[in-house]
């Protein structure tokens, strides 16, 4: 998959929707919000620019620590809880979507600690992918981190390019650009 | 895209050209046959978490190819599809001692027009078919490139990488 320099978009840009909604909805994000089981967490509805972070009751207090990457196997934040129980980002990220970080640092207080990790993980360009890898984020909430902080404008997204009129397909330029880069090699 | 059976070396692969370790996503899905989206249970059997290694190569200053293996398990087609769209095509590694495990990658390729090239991977140094063998024994039609390729060897995948840039680009001009 290749990224070029594409068409860096901000916050304040509308997202690319309605071509094809379904383009990169990633099933593994399940169609419905999660159930909603944290009493702490119902006062927070109505506020999904800021997606309550829950863990549960038994765990370290619900704001002002460090958050713990989810455990592969066992692990103490359920995926979604992160988004706030959405499923869905408000972008179509690609998951080799570049992602840079465009705040200054002194924006990020107050932020989520996961976007505050994000932020400061893409101080260099970072493709979805590789965010998810290294903050052990699984891919689908990832995404939906991501999309946040693009509408928040906190962060620039480069989306893959790709000829629309063959189905999102890199165009000739750039499989001659990529051969020659990879000749190099 | 790195796709091929289980075992066959995607992720050997994909780490013999790439700039990083290859690194590993993970993405949450509910199991196929619970047919409702509930979470409430996360760490019993109505989850399922499927992996995929990746790598890149840093091209030019503004050109970052991102080579991702395909999850093992066939069944998770969602990620194929996810991938597919915006790559430039797929290196199935194909092990000729267990041919029939390329067999889903093949027709996915086959059925989504995603360029492909066929790269027979030599364990221990050995390929015991040719690659016309092979091509008859996939009922591979005449386009797709077969060539042998040793996943642990920088040079052998980058030049399976090349052959299918090549091939992807013949294939838009033709």
């Amino acid at each position: 998959m290749t990224t070029p320099g594409g068409h860096p978009y901000g916050g304040a840009q509308q997202p690319q929707g309605g071509h094809d909604q379904n383009r990169f909805n990633f099933p593994s994000a399940p169609s419905r919000p999660v159930p909603e089981q944290n009493p702490y967490q119902h006062q927070q509805y109505g506020q999904p620019q800021q997606p309550p972070y829950s863990q549960r009751p038994s765990q370290q207090p619900l704001r002002g620590s460090q958050p713990q990457a989810p455990k592969a196997h066992n692990p103490l934040v359920r995926p979604y809880a992160m988004t706030g129980g959405r499923t869905r980002p408000r972008y179509q990220l690609a998951i080799e979507a570049l992602v840079s970080t465009t705040a200054d640092p002194a924006r990020l207080q107050g932020q989520l600690p996961e976007h505050q990790r994000i932020c400061r993980l893409c101080q260099e360009i970072k493709s979805v992918a590789e965010i998810s890898a290294l903050l052990s984020i699984p891919l689908g909430v990832a995404r939906i981190l991501v999309a946040d902080l693009a509408e928040a404008g906190l962060v620039a997204i480069h989306q893959p390019g790709g000829d629309e009129s063959a189905g999102g397909q890199p165009d000739v330029t750039l499989l001659e650009r990529v051969l020659s880069g990879l000749r190099k090699l | 895209m790195v796709a091929g059976g289980f075992g066959v070396g995607k992720t050997t692969f994909v780490g013999a050209v790439s700039e990083i370790n290859p690194l590993r996503t993970e993405a949450v899905m509910t199991s196929a046959s619970a047919g409702i989206d509930d979470l409430t249970h996360t760490g019993d059997k109505t989850t399922t978490t499927v992996a995929m290694d990746f790598g890149r190569i840093t091209l030019d200053q503004d050109l970052i190819l991102y080579l991702f293996g395909t999850p093992g398990q066939d069944r998770f087609w969602f990620m194929w599809d996810d991938l597919v769209r915006g790559a430039i095509g797929a290196v199935v590694l194909v092990d000729t001692r267990r041919l029939a495990d390329c067999f889903p990658a093949v027709d996915y390729f086959e059925n989504s027009g995603l360029p492909f090239v066929i790269a027979l991977n030599g364990f221990d140094g050995h390929q015991p078919y040719t690659p016309e063998e092979v091509r008859e024994a996939l009922q591979i039609g005449p386009d797709a490139p077969i060539i042998t390729t040793d996943a642990r060897h920088r040079a052998d995948a980058k030049s399976a990488l090349i052959t299918l840039v090549e091939h992807a680009l013949m294939a838009r001009l033709r």
